[in-house]
């Protein structure tokens, strides 16, 4: 297999934009990047807004796709059989 | 939309830090659709947005982060101003929604802050950031044997059904194994590297699992190197499908390396 390169962002070349996945950038912007805390935002610690957040996403996407089996690598489930 | 315990006025929102010095930052926008502002410190500059506190108050914030919309907006509007920074000289992003009071506090900060923040533009200078995500490859993991065996249509349905579940662990453990091998040669090539949770496919869309969801800093020289190391990857994994995303801020490596997360 190869390796699909994606430019989530050039100035040099306009015609090669993409947008950034929203799930890509929320792995950075929540997840990472603490480098403080707001004095606003004290009481949403870094676990609450990463949870809260998701939650967003989970409940937004949740109605249009069938849940993802088990954690982690998952396959497709073996088909429920009867003998 | 307010409450008595929702304050009024302004905040200001920190999109990032950078090194003080003149730069020439007209026509980027903030969070909340106003130009940009700077806060200086000694030797730092942190770049800000006002930001109406009926909005990016705590409240309305613990509101609107579960807002998709609002949420997706944010994300990338700070995003757009981290990137723009990100192109003219080391930048320090700060994390989605920190809000100050005003900019007192964001100069406390600064001074507070001061050593590790220049110790991290110092450590960011020159590289970025780059993203490698590895697919399972339906297919290329083995495929289930069909076992033989006496005993009636029972007992064969037994015999492939634990056939069937064998070959799915070892797909799983082959995969993982790839995605290992993967993330070890590129952080051996890259300055830093670390591993994100493996994105959920009802979010990403994606055909088929993720394995791997790494993030790499590299020197901007290097960067043939890399994108060559991860062509040779793929070409030596066929059970996975790598996808390279970059250049990214270093939004991955602000923090100083720390405990290997459970991913790792």
């Amino acid at each position: 297999m190869g390796v699909t390169v994606l430019a989530p962002s050039s100035v040099d070349d306009p015609s090669a934009f993409r947008q950034v996945a929203l799930v890509d950038l929320l792995d950075r912007v929540l997840a990472t990047g603490v480098v403080v805390t707001g004095d606003i935002t004290l009481a949403i610690a870094d676990i609450d807004l990463i949870r809260i957040s998701l939650r967003a996403l989970v409940a937004s996407v949740g109605a249009l796709a069938p849940p993802e089996p088990a954690l982690g690598p998952a396959f497709p489930p073996v088909p429920a059989e009867t003998p | 939309m307010s409450t008595t315990t929702e304050p009024t006025g302004t905040g200001v929102w920190l999109h990032a830090v950078v090194a003080e010095g003149p730069a020439d930052r007209t026509g980027i926008t903030g969070v909340a659709g106003t130009p940009v502002r700077t806060v200086t410190g000694p030797g730092l500059a942190a770049v800000v947005a006002d930001a109406p506190l009926t909005e990016y108050g705590e409240e309305a914030l613990r509101r609107n982060l579960e807002d998709l919309g609002w949420l997706e907006r944010a994300a990338r509007a700070h995003h757009a101003v981290v990137d723009a920074l990100s192109r003219t000289g080391a930048v320090v992003p700060a994390r989605l929604a920190t809000v100050y009071r005003d900019d007192d506090r964001v100069a406390a900060m600064l001074a507070e802050r001061h050593d590790e923040l220049v110790g991290t533009l110092t450590r960011l200078t020159g590289r970025q950031e780059w993203g490698v995500k590895g697919y399972v490859v339906p297919g290329g993991t083995p495929r289930v044997t069909e076992p033989t065996g006496v005993g009636g249509a029972g007992a064969a349905y037994l015999r492939r059904r634990r056939a069937q579940l064998t070959a799915r662990e070892e797909g799983q453990r082959i995969a993982a194994d790839a995605a290992a091998a993967v993330h070890t040669a590129l952080a051996g090539y890259a300055v830093s590297a670390r591993r994100h949770a493996p994105q959920d496919r009802r979010l990403s869309g994606a055909p088929t699992t993720m394995v791997l969801n790494g993030a790499y800093l590299v020197e901007r020289a290097g960067l043939d190197g890399f994108s060559a190391l991860a062509g040779e990857l793929a070409d030596r994994h066929p059970e996975l499908r790598l996808e390279l995303t970059g250049p990214w801020p270093p939004y991955s490596f602000v923090a100083e390396p720390t405990a290997e997360p459970a991913w790792a």
